[in-house]
């Protein structure tokens, strides 16, 4: 039972980490390419330091410092997702999503076009 | 079971490491890269604790906090550097 659990936590560990690189390499522009490494991989590190927490605390000691790398890189991933789109923004690189159409002027004539 | 499913969690993390090499190597911009690089040291988190989970020792999770500690620092510094133009001012 316990084999079995183990078994799958890694596998999903693993596999999300797949995942989460595979969209880093194929994703077409910078944004959408931000979305695979900051919450598909995060949650493939977290799935197998749980793995790992369990396997130590029913083999050995109770072990329990993976769950604070886990706690470290929640924290940690939305930061430096933050910080990267923020310099791409800097640096203006493109994204591939269409401008949104203009808005049309408002009834008391706000947000007319200017001539 | 967990004997044969490890391999394959070595497998797939092995190729989650290749493709962010190369998203490192041929990324079109900077901040491409650095998002390469920030993949990079997530994978070899989940590589040092498969590790330990394969050969049954505890000491490689002081790598992986210390590895996950250093790469945060320095995803945050290149990125202020594009920022600002430079780290500590």
């Amino acid at each position: 039972m316990l084999d079995i659990l183990l078994s799958l936590l890694v596998l999903t560990g693993a596999g999300f980490t797949f995942v989460g690189s595979l969209g880093l390499l194929r994703l077409r522009d910078f944004y959408t390419r931000l979305h695979g490494p900051t919450k598909a991989t995060t949650l493939g590190v977290g799935c197998l330091l749980v793995a790992s927490s369990v396997y130590f605390s029913t083999h050995h000691t109770l072990s329990l410092h993976e769950i604070l790398v886990t706690l470290f890189l929640f924290m940690t991933a939305p930061v430096s997702a933050h910080l990267l789109a923020k310099a791409a923004l800097h640096l203006g690189v493109k994204s591939l999503a269409p401008v949104p159409p203009a808005a049309g002027p408002g009834p008391d004539g706000i947000g007319k076009p200017k001539p | 079971m967990l004997n044969t499913v490890i391999p394959i969690a070595y497998a797939l993390v092995a190729f989650a490491f290749l493709f962010s090499f190369i998203r490192l190597i041929v990324g079109p911009n900077a901040p491409d890269r650095i998002l390469g690089l920030d993949t990079l040291y997530v994978n070899t988190v989940a590589l040092l604790v498969l590790l330990g989970i394969d050969l049954g020792n505890p000491i490689y999770f002081e790598a992986a906090l210390l590895i996950a500690m250093m790469g945060f620092v320095g995803t945050v510094a290149l990125c202020k550097y594009l920022l600002r133009g430079d780290i500590i001012e």
